[in-house]
């Protein structure tokens, strides 16, 4: 990066030309996710390096050079190589595959075709991004940025017009017209709340006090979401730019960025843009000359779930402990040290600057009636294409599970979508031509929430579902008030004692009853919603909640306690593969002899379940019927194992 | 279960560290939180000695200092293993078997979640979402991510690490 302060708009925008025009339109660039955890988890690194080695021998260094950035999406096929400007995309590249995309594409601008995305359902191979169906059906104006940067250098990020739209709000509107600007675009926050983030900026702007404060929430608790994480790793400048405008329009001076403590490599991202803003004069006195200040600082979480209810962490910033407050008077009047304080999740921030460049009227033509955008969703769970997927608000479950998503693994059956985290609840199949955004989702007893989307199939218990996040709450509850604090541990002993088969008659309404006084009587949200995954469960799978009960049974076979897991002799080939894998040595055989489980032994770790080869599916997991005897020591196969 | 709390070779005096810390932060009592995180990171732990130290240099009540030390689960009040073992339990590796996993990784390591090994090599730890959740289930192993790894590729990992 240049090592001088930038003083003026135009200073700022000859930069970004300057940036531009030095990148060689014939250069390619090999993009790929080394900034995300992901990417990381598969080896991303070591390709990245293999590439500059052979990219340096093949002396091609002219010619390409590697761009390491953050989350491109599809994590669920990396390690990822894109290569620009043509845009191939490599999945699941190995280290040794990086000489051939050297030599035949770098070189040649050739495609390696064995290592295109192929189809699973008609075999095609996608030679581009666009071309496979988990892109092609996104919108993805938040985080597409993400492929092309490197997050650690800003000089990426203002090349492709980065703080433009702060340059913009500071010297061509007021702060009155950029608050009116994004109350126009009927933004809603991303967090989960979906409260107008106009009408937050607005309280904070009115409210009494000479010190007003703006906060980003990166403390993304809910499990099975981390899109803000990947944000904040991949593009940490466009949240920073949303946090400059709003605090121009709010009229604040000090920033506070807080992050989760999870997510470490996010923390070296946003410290190190922050870093590079302020040498910029981006952050700090006299931003770009325009006479506006901003001081940031960022926060690091120490592990708590409910520090990122809004109150609790103004209270983790202060040092103190992470619990919430009574919210008798709201923080955009009252919020940290007692002062007006505007407090928005990543991604709403990252929207921010997009409003400000291409109006509330583009904006507002994307969405529903009453939510606008787009939003980042995780799809996880039991779904062939896991990652993060940006799409227009008002796209319906069954397009993002099915047609982003490439449908449930192994032709298992979908049982529910699991959506809003904690506080959110399970929406089962009849309702996947649900539009989601945050009105629709919420009329069926879940929410849209931070935007975690786990996909559940046929293998998964729905009372265990339940139980996990009560177990979950109850681990997380801070304890201050006492319907979360006992209310969970009742729940979660008696989801417990289901899952054990020891349920009884009435625990059902013991269920039901118990949910009703905290949602009417707890302190904060998360007390007030943290029944919800129980309610849901109960009010679309009563069946499953009643055959643990009466029949000691489990139709997904997944609870432990219920579940027991045999060797069909019949179908047994005595290949030792389940012998061989099993953990605790709970399996007896030997070649020709069929295999059988010490039921004493077996810690029901399902890993002789998944590694039986489904030619054979000898191994079965048994619930609710009575377990068959084991052969006979010795018993010789009578299956021939084929192929 | 108990573990040797005798000083590594190595580590710093906890009076140093601590003046370091609460340094850096121009003796902010606000920064509590940040001078603990740091503090956690420098002994892999925060004991007793280093706390006390802390409540002195930053002029906050012992008393606080513990219950935020107590609140938040980056804190260790009992010292931990050399390599940290964090097997996810967030709702999209739940949904791919978590539960199962660690009760494979129990089994290799013969030790129990929340555990610490006789011979201080590893601690085994639950977390609530790494936040990786595409490549679910998912163990952290000193901070490098494996996702769903086999029985055999687990052994390998916990050979190698001394």
């Amino acid at each position: 990066m240049a090592s001088k302060r930038i003083s003026s708009a135009k200073e700022l925008e000859q930069l970004g030309r300057d940036i531009a025009s030095k990148a060689d339109p014939d250069k390619r660039i090999v993009s790929i996710c080394t900034m995300s955890v992901c990417g990381q988890s598969r080896g991303s690194g070591a390709i990245a390096e293999r590439f500059a080695e052979e990219i340096r021998r093949a002396g091609l260094e002219e010619k390409a050079e590697v761009r390491q950035t953050g989350c491109q999406g599809f994590c669920e096929r990396e390690p990822v190589v894109i290569i620009f400007p043509e845009g191939f995309y490599y999945v699941n590249v190995e280290p040794d595959d990086v000489p051939e995309i050297v030599s035949a594409t770098l070189s040649k601008g050739e495609l390696v075709e064995r290592l295109l995305y192929t189809d699973p359902t008609t075999g095609e191979r996608a030679a581009k991004e666009s071309d496979i169906p988990f892109y092609s059906h996104q919108m993805p104006i938040v985080f597409g940025d993400n492929r092309r940067i490197n997050p650690r250098e800003i000089d990426d990020y203002i090349g492709l017009g980065g703080y433009g739209a702060l340059s913009k709000a500071l010297f061509e509107m007021s702060p009155e017209q950029v608050l009116d600007e994004v109350k126009k675009s009927n933004l809603r926050g991303r967090g989960g709340g979906g409260f107008p983030t106009g009408r937050k900026w607005e309280t904070t702007r009115n409210a009494s006090g000479e010190t007003k404060y703006v906060l980003v929430n990166c403390d993304e608790g809910d499990p099975g979401a981390y899109m803000d994480r990947s944000i904040m790793e991949g593009n940490p400048h466009s949240v920073l730019e949303g946090l400059l405008i709003g605090a121009y329009a709010i009229g604040s001076h000090e920033g506070f960025i807080y992050v989760r403590d999870e997510y470490p490599l996010a923390y070296d991202n946003t410290i190190q843009a922050v870093k590079h803003a302020e040498e910029y004069g981006l952050i700090g006195e006299n931003i770009l000359g325009s006479g506006f200040d901003l001081r940031v600082s960022v926060h690091r979480g120490a592990g708590a779930f409910v520090s990122g209810e809004s109150t609790a962490l103004m209270n983790a910033i202060e040092g103190r402990v992470g619990e919430p407050r009574m919210k008798y008077i709201r923080t955009a009047v009252s919020g940290l040290k007692g002062m007006p304080t505007c407090l928005n999740n990543v991604e709403t921030w990252a929207n921010v600057p997009l409003i400000i460049n291409r109006g509330s009227e583009w904006f507002n033509s994307i969405g529903t009636e009453g939510s606008k955008g787009t939003k980042i969703f995780s799809l996880v769970g039991k779904v062939n294409n896991t990652g993060l997927v940006e799409v227009p608000m008002g796209m319906t479950l069954r397009q993002l599970v099915y047609d982003i998503g490439g449908g449930i693994p192994q032709g298992n059956k979908l049982k529910a979508v699991q959506t809003g985290g904690p506080s959110g609840g399970v929406i089962p199949e009849q309702y996947l031509d649900t539009p989601i955004d945050f009105d629709e989702l919420t009329k069926l007893g879940s929410m849209m929430g931070s935007g975690g989307m786990v996909v559940m199939d046929e293998d998964t218990c729905m009372v265990d579902t339940a139980r996990y996040f009560i177990s979950f709450c109850c681990e997380e509850s801070c304890g201050q008030c006492s319907p979360c604090r006992e209310g969970l541990r009742m729940l979660r002993e008696i989801l417990n004692d289901i899952c054990e088969g020891k349920g009884q008659e009435g625990d059902i309404e013991a269920i039901e009853d118990i949910a009703e006084v905290m949602q009417d009587a707890s302190l904060c949200a998360l007390g007030g919603t943290a029944a919800n995954p129980a309610l849901t469960t109960l009010k679309y799978f009563r069946d499953e909640y009643e055959a643990h009960i009466r029949e000691q049974r489990c139709p997904a076979q997944a609870c432990q306690a219920l579940t027991c897991y045999y060797i069909d002799p019949a179908l047994c080939t005595a290949c030792l593969i389940c012998r061989r894998n099993c953990p605790t040595e709970a399996i007896y055989g030997e070649k020709g002899i069929v295999h059988w489980i010490d039921q004493e032994k077996c810690i029901k770790c399902d890993t002789c379940f998944q590694v039986c080869p489904p030619r054979f599916s000898a191994v079965r997991r048994i619930s609710g019927e009575p377990l068959p005897e084991p052969p006979a020591p010795g018993t010789r196969v009578t299956r021939e194992e084929k192929g | 279960m108990m573990v040797s709390t005798t000083k590594s070779k190595g580590l710093p005096k906890a009076s140093g560290a601590v003046k370091k810390a609460v340094g850096s932060y121009g003796k902010d009592k606000e920064a509590l939180i940040q001078v603990l995180l740091d503090l956690q990171a420098v002994f892999g732990w925060l004991p007793p000695g280093v706390l006390r130290e802390v409540s002195e240099q930053l002029d906050v009540p012992v008393v606080q200092v513990y219950r935020i030390a107590s609140y938040y689960k980056a804190f260790s009040l009992q010292p931990r293993g050399r390599h940290i073992i964090k097997v996810c339990m967030g709702t999209a590796c739940q949904v791919r078997r978590s539960p199962q996993l660690l009760n494979t990784i129990s089994a290799v390591l013969k030790m129990k979640p929340c555990e610490t090994s006789t011979d201080g090599r590893f601690t085994l730890e639950t977390v609530n979402c790494l936040g990786c959740c595409a490549m679910g289930p998912v163990v952290a192993i000193d901070d490098v991510y494996h996702s769903n790894p086999s029985t055999a590729d687990l052994q390998k990992v916990f050979e190698s690490a001394e």
